[in-house]
C-alpha cells in the first residue's frame, strides 16, 4: 500500500484546467470594493514614486499591505497599462469598471493561483494517490477560495500558495527555505504574522537539535536570510524615513474590535454577553448607560462600545492570542517534528481568528486551507475538517449578499460537501478494514469518540448525529435569514440574520479550536 | 470479435482495482445516487455561472431578443384568456414576438409568468413591461430556466442513464458511466443556448429523453405520451418523430396483434394532444389559427447562416430567387423524407434499442440538413441522441459538439457570449478527455487519409475562429466569414450523417452475427 506511485501530474493539470474554466465563467459576477482597492493600488504604484505610496490619499482605499504586495501590484501594472492605460491612471481610473479592467484583474487572480497549484503539487508529489487526490479536491476546489478570490475579489490563493509552499519545505525538514518563504509571505500580507511565534519557536528549536556549532550556523544563516528579505521590503521606506507612516497604514487599530459583519469568533460571545447583561441589569433597576456607538453600525470610534463589560484594547487581544498559542508553542519547543508543522500553523491562525483584533471573516481561509493537509491523515481529522470547512464556508455567505450569486454560493458549498463526503468515505472506508490495527485509525477513533458513539462500530467515515444536528441548524439559520425574517419582521431588526450567522458559526469555530487544541496536546504524549 | 473480448477482460481488471486507486474511484464507490448528484451539482454550477453572462438582445431596443420574447409570452399568457393567446388583437400584437410555439410552451410561460408576477408584478404587466430588464427580473427569468432544467431535464437524464446502464449491465465500468452522466448533463451547446442565449430547450429535450428512457424500458405508452408532450412544447421535436414512429411500429409489428398495439399507441398520442389543445378545440378556425402560427413558412427556407443543405448550396444555386415557397416546401419535404427513410426502414425491419438511438440521430440530422426553416440552434436536436450514444461512440459526440459549437459561433458573438463560449468549449474538451487509467488505450487503426482529414478539419476549426474574430470581411461580401463557417460545418455534418447512417446499418449486421454465434454455442 505504501509503495503505490503518487498520482500522475497530468491529473493535477486536468483539475487545475477545469477549475480555471469555472473561474473564467465567474468573471462577470459581483465584485466587492476590494476590486476597486486593488485597481487603485495598480494605479498608485504605477504613477507615483515609491516615497509617496504610503502617504497618498487620492482615494479612501489607501495602500495598507506590506511592500512586497505593492511591488507585486507594480509588476502587474505594467501589464495593465498594455491592456488599457486608464486602469493605471491615478485620477481617471477611479471607480473604473469597463470590461477590460474586470477581465484583466480577474485574470491576474486566476494566473496568480498557479502559485497555489505549484504548492499543492509539491505537497502531494510523494503522497498516496488517494490522499493526494483528496488534497487536490479540498484545496483546488475549495469553495471558500472560489468565493473570496474569484467572486468577492482578493489574491488569497496566491498568498496561501506561499504559505503552503513554506509548510511543504518545513515538512521535508528544509527549515531554511520554509523560514524564508514565511518571511516573504509576511512581506506580502502582514496578517499572516499570527503564526510567527510558532515559526520562531519551531525554527529556533530545530536549529539546536545537533551540535551547537551546526545549530549556530543554521540560525545565523536563517537570521541573515530573514533580515535580507525584510530589508528588501522595508529598506526603501526606511531610506525615505517613512517607517512610522508605513506601520500606521498597515495597522489601523482605530478600526475597532469587530468588522462591520462580525467574524464568527470569541468576541461575538463577548458582545452578546454584554448586551444581555446590560438588558438584565437595566431590568433590575441599575442605571446602565447605552453605549454611544453600536457594533452593528460598522465603524467604531474610540469610545467604549460596551455597556457593562470592560473595554477591550488591542493589547488585550494580543495577550489572549499569545495565551491561546502557548500550549502549541510548548509542544513545538519540546519536540519540533516536521510532520506536525501544518497542524501547529493552522492552530495558530485559528487562535488568531478567534481572539484577534478586527478580524475579517475571510481570515478563516488561513487555517481551513492548511488543515486540508492534515485532514487526510486520520479519521478524526477528516471528521473535524468536514465540520470546520462547512461552517467556515457558510460564515462567508454574507460576503456575497446579492441575489445573483445566491445559487452559486449554495451550489459551491453543496458540491464541496458531497465531494468531501465521497472522498473521505472512499479514503477511510476502504482502508479502515485493511488496517484495523494501525495506530492511525485508533487515534482517529479516540479523538472522534465523544462526538458520535456509533463511529467506533463502523470504523468508516460517517457523520455523527451531533454534526448532523449542527449542520441542520445551519439550514435553519439560513432559512430564517433569507426567507422567514424578511417575511415575518419585514425591515425591522435588519442586523439579526447576520448576527445569527455570526453567533451560530462562532460556536462551530470555537469547537474546532478546542478540538485542534486537544489533538495538539494529546499528540505523541 | 477478438478485440471485443480483449476489452472485456481489461474491464474485469479494472473492476478488481475499482475504488482503491482508480482516479475516480472515490466518486463512484458509493453507488448511483451520490455519483449522479455530484455530477449534476457540478452541471448546475456551470449553468448558474453561465447565466451570469449576457443574453440575446440584452439592452437593444426596439425588438430585443429571445429573452424578451419569452418574457413577452409570460406577459401575454397571464393577462389574456387562453383562446386569445394566438390571435392578433388590440391586446395581443402578434407582430411583436407573437407566440409561435405549441400550447405547452404557452402553459409553461403561464406558470413562469405567475412566478414572476409573485415577486415582480411590473415585469409582466400588459404593454408597460415591454423591454423590462431590471436586475431582479433578469434573475427571476434566469432562475426559471435553471428550475426547468432541474425539474425536467435532470430527472429525465437520470432515468435514461439508469435504464441504459441496466441494458449494458457490465461491472467495473463505473468510471465510464459517471463520465456518461457528465457528457449528458454538460452539453455545452445546450447550456449556451438555454442559460446564455435564453431559451427553454431543456424542457422539450428533457421530455424527449424521458420518452427515450421509456422506450428503452419497454413502456411504450408512457413514451408516446412524453414524446407528444415534447412535440407540444416545441414543434422542432418533430425531428425525432420518424425515429419514434418507425421504432414503435417495428416493435408493434412483431407482437401478436399489431393492429391493436398500434391503435393503443395512437390513442395515447391523440389523447395527449387533445388534453394539451383543449382550449382550441371549440372550433376549427381557432385550431387552424394556432396551427398557422406554428408553421411560419413565410420566413423562407433558411434563416441567417445555418449549416444545412439549402443554405450551403445557396452559394451556387439561389434557391430563394429561383423557386417559389410551395416548390421549396415540396423539395425539402422530399429530401428530408428520402434521407430519413433508410434509418426508418432499418428500425421497422429490425427494431433494437441501440438502433433506435442511432435512428434518432440520423432522423434529426436529416431534418437539420434538409428540412424547411432551420435555425442554427436546431443543432441541439441531433446533439441530444449523440450525447445519449456518448458511451458507444465518444468521438462522434465530440466531433458533433465541437462543430455544433462552431456553427453557433456567429450567434454567440452577436449575443456577446464569447467568454462562456470559449470556456465551455475548453471545459467540454477537458471533461471528454478526463484522465482515466485505462490500460486499453483506444487504438484506432486509422488510415493516412483519415488522419490528414482530421488534421485539416482541426486546422480549419481554429483558423475560422481566429479569422472571424480578428479580420474584417471585405465590403463586397460582409458575411463572407459566416458563409465560410457555415459551409465548413455543413460538410462536417453531412459526413457525419453518412457515417452514422452507415453505422446504424452495420449495427444490425453486427448484432445478427452475435445472435448467430449465440445460437451456435
Amino acid at each position: 500500500m505504501t509503495n503505490t506511485p503518487p498520482p500522475p501530474i497530468s491529473e493535477l493539470r486536468w483539475h487545475v484546467a477545469v477549475a480555471t474554466c469555472l473561474k473564467l465563467l465567474l468573471i462577470p459576477s459581483y465584485r466587492s470594493t476590494d476590486f476597486e482597492v486593488h485597481r487603485h493600488w495598480l494605479a498608485l504604484t504605477h504613477s507615483l514614486p515609491l516615497s509617496r505610496w504610503y502617504t497618498d490619499e487620492t482615494s479612501p482605499w489607501t495602500l495598507d499591505y506590506p511592500p512586497f504586495f505593492a511591488f507585486f501590484e507594480l509588476l502587474l501594472s505594467y501589464a495593465a497599462r498594455a491592456v488599457d492605460p486608464v486602469i493605471v491612471h491615478l485620477h481617471r481610473g477611479l471607480n473604473y469598471r469597463s470590461d477590460s479592467v474586470v477581465l484583466f484583474q480577474r485574470i491576474t487572480v486566476i494566473a496568480a493561483d498557479s502559485c497555489l497549484f505549484y504548492a499543492v503539487y509539491r505537497l502531494t508529489r510523494k503522497c498516496e494517490p488517494r490522499k493526494g487526490r483528496l488534497i487536490w479536491a479540498l484545496v483546488i476546489w475549495s469553495p471558500m477560495l472560489l468565493i473570496v478570490d474569484h467572486v468577492h475579489f482578493q489574491y488569497n490563493g496566491f498568498l496561501l500558495g506561499i504559505l503552503l509552499l513554506s509548510i511543504s519545505y518545513l515538512s521535508e525538514g528544509k527549515d531554511l527555505a520554509g523560514g524564508c518563504l514565511f518571511a516573504i509571505l509576511l512581506c506580502f500580507k502582514h496578517l499572516f504574522a499570527v503564526a510567527a511565534p510558532v515559526y520562531f519557536v519551531y525554527l529556533l528549536r530545530r536549529c539546536f537539535r545537533g551540535t551547537f556549532a551546526r545549530g549556530f550556523g543554521l540560525l545565523s544563516a536563517l537570521g541573515v536570510a530573514v533580515i535580507t528579505i525584510f530589508a528588501a521590503a522595508y529598506g526603501p521606506f526606511i531610506y525615505h524615513g517613512q517607517m512610522q507612516q508605513v506601520i500606521r497604514r498597515m495597522f489601523p487599530f482605530g478600526r475597532g474590535l469587530c468588522h462591520a459583519y462580525w467574524a464568527p469568533n470569541f468576541w461575538v460571545f463577548y458582545i452578546v454577553m454584554d448586551k444581555v447583561l446590560s438588558f438584565v441589569l437595566r431590568r433590575l433597576g441599575f442605571d446602565i448607560q447605552m453605549p454611544a456607538v453600536s457594533f452593528t453600525g460598522g465603524l467604531v470610534g474610540n469610545s467604549s462600545p460596551f455597556a457593562v463589560l470592560p473595554q477591550i484594547t488591542p493589547l488585550t487581544t494580543f495577550i489572549m492570542v499569545l495565551l491561546a498559542l502557548s500550549p502549541c508553542l510548548i509542544k513545538a519547543w519540546r519536540n519540533p517534528q516536521p510532520k506536525n508543522a501544518a497542524r501547529w500553523i493552522a492552530y495558530a491562525y485559528t487562535s488568531g481568528f478567534l481572539f484577534g483584533w478586527h478580524v475579517h471573516e475571510k481570515a478563516s481561509l488561513h487555517f481551513v486551507i492548511p488543515l486540508a493537509l492534515t485532514a487526510v491523515q486520520s479519521l478524526g481529522d477528516a471528521k473535524h475538517y468536514f465540520w470546520l470547512s462547512i461552517v467556515s464556508c457558510y460564515s462567508l455567505f454574507p460576503l456575497l449578499y446579492e441575489a445573483q450569486e445566491y445559487p452559486i454560493k449554495v451550489l459551491l458549498l453543496l458540491l464541496h460537501c458531497v465531494a468531501m463526503f465521497l472522498g473521505f468515505s472512499a479514503l477511510f472506508n476502504g482502508s479502515a478494514r485493511a488496517k484495523a490495527t494501525a495506530p492511525e485509525s485508533r487515534k482517529g477513533d479516540q479523538s472522534g469518540e465523544k462526538r458520535s458513539s456509533s463511529l467506533a462500530k463502523g470504523g468508516g467515515f460517517t457523520i455523527g448525529w451531533i454534526t448532523r444536528c449542527y449542520l441542520f441548524g445551519i439550514l435553519l439559520v439560513e432559512l430564517w435569514g433569507q426567507f422567514l425574517h424578511p417575511y415575518i419582521l419585514g425591515n425591522k431588526l435588519p442586523f439579526v440574520p447576520l448576527m445569527m450567522i455570526s453567533v451560530y458559526c462562532a460556536f462551530g469555530i470555537m469547537y474546532s479550536w478546542i478540538w485542534q487544541l486537544r489533538s495538539i496536546v494529546r499528540c505523541s504524549s | 470479435m477478438e478485440k471485443k473480448k480483449a476489452k472485456k477482460t481489461t474491464h474485469v481488471g479494472d473492476a478488481a482495482r475499482d475504488g482503491a486507486d482508480a482516479p475516480w474511484g472515490w466518486l463512484t464507490h458509493r453507488g448511483v445516487v451520490p455519483t449522479f448528484s455530484f455530477v449534476s451539482l457540478f452541471g448546475l454550477l456551470v449553468r448558474a455561472a453561465v447565466s451570469l453572462h449576457p443574453y440575446s438582445g440584452a439592452g437593444t431596443p426596439p425588438k430585443y431578443g429571445d429573452f424578451e420574447a419569452q418574457r413577452h409570452w409570460m406577459e401575454i399568457t397571464i393577462n389574456l384568456w387562453a383562446r386569445d393567446w394566438y390571435v392578433n388583437g388590440t391586446l395581443n400584437d402578434l407582430s411583436y414576438w407573437g407566440l409561435d410555439y405549441p400550447p405547452l410552451t404557452a402553459y409553461q410561460s403561464y406558470v413562469h409568468g405567475l412566478f414572476l408576477k409573485l415577486f415582480d408584478p411590473d415585469s409582466v404587466a400588459l404593454f408597460s413591461s415591454r423591454g423590462y430588464e431590471t436586475y431582479f427580473s433578469k434573475l427571476l427569468m434566469r432562475w426559471t430556466v435553471l428550475s426547468s432544467d432541474v425539474m425536467v431535464f435532470f430527472p429525465a437524464v437520470f432515468c435514461f442513464w439508469i435504464v441504459y446502464n441496466r441494458g449494458r449491465s457490465r461491472g467495473g465500468e463505473r468510471c465510464d458511466t459517471a463520465w456518461h452522466i457528465a457528457m449528458l448533463l454538460i452539453n455545452p451547446c445546450l447550456i449556451l443556448i438555454d442559460h446564455g442565449h435564453f431559451q427553454y430547450n431543456c424542457i422539450s429535450l428533457g421530455l424527449t429523453v424521458g420518452a427515450v428512457a421509456a422506450v428503452l424500458s419497454q413502456k411504450d405508452l408512457i413514451a408516446c405520451a412524453l414524446f407528444s408532450l415534447a412535440l407540444n412544447h416545441k414543434q422542432m421535436s418533430a425531428y425525432f418523430a420518424p425515429a419514434f414512429f418507425s421504432h414503435l411500429l417495428g416493435k408493434c409489428l412483431r407482437r401478436k396483434n399489431p393492429f391493436f398495439e398500434v391503435s393503443r399507441l395512437g390513442l395515447v398520442v391523440i389523447g395527449t394532444f387533445a388534453v394539451v389543445w383543449w382550449p382550441y378545440l371549440y372550433s376549427s378556425d381557432a385550431l387552424l389559427q394556432v396551427l398557422s402560427r406554428l408553421a411560419p413558412f413565410e420566413r423562407g427556407i433558411y434563416e441567417d447562416y445555418v449549416a444545412n443543405f439549402w443554405c450551403a448550396t445557396s452559394v451556387l444555386i439561389k434557391w430563394k430567387r429561383l423557386f417559389l415557397t410551395p416548390e421549396l416546401k415540396l423539395f425539402s419535404l422530399i429530401m428530408t423524407v428520402s434521407t430519413c427513410l433508410p434509418s426508418m426502414i432499418h428500425q421497422i425491419a429490425s427494431p433494437s434499442s441501440q438502433g433506435f438511438l442511432y435512428g434518432l440521430l440520423n432522423c434529426s440530422l436529416s431534418f437539420y440538413l434538409f428540412s424547411f426553416q432551420v435555425h442554427e440552434k436546431s443543432i441541439l436536436l441531433p446533439l441530444l441522441p449523440a450525447s445519449l450514444l456518448a458511451l458507444d461512440d465518444p468521438s462522434l459526440y465530440k466531433w458533433l459538439t465541437h462543430y455544433g459549437l462552431l456553427s453557433m459561433f456567429p450567434l454567440m458573438r452577436r449575443d456577446r457570449l464569447l467568454l462562456p463560449y470559449t470556456t465551455l468549449n475548453a471545459l467540454y474538451f477537458l471533461l471528454h478527455h478526463v484522465p482515466r487509467d485505462r490500460r486499453d488505450s483506444e487504438v484506432t487503426s486509422s488510415s493516412a487519409a483519415y488522419t490528414i482529414l482530421t488534421a485539416f478539419s482541426v486546422c480549419c476549426y481554429f483558423g475560422l475562429h481566429l479569422v472571424y474574430l480578428t479580420m474584417h470581411a471585405p465590403e463586397k461580401y460582409p458575411f463572407l466569414f459566416e458563409a465560410l463557417i457555415m459551409i465548413f460545418c455543413f460538410f462536417q455534418f453531412a459526413l457525419l450523417a453518412i457515417y452514422t447512417n452507415k453505422k446504424q446499418w452495420t449495427l444490425s449486421k453486427h448484432l445478427m452475427l452475435l445472435n448467430k454465434e449465440k445460437k451456435l454455442i
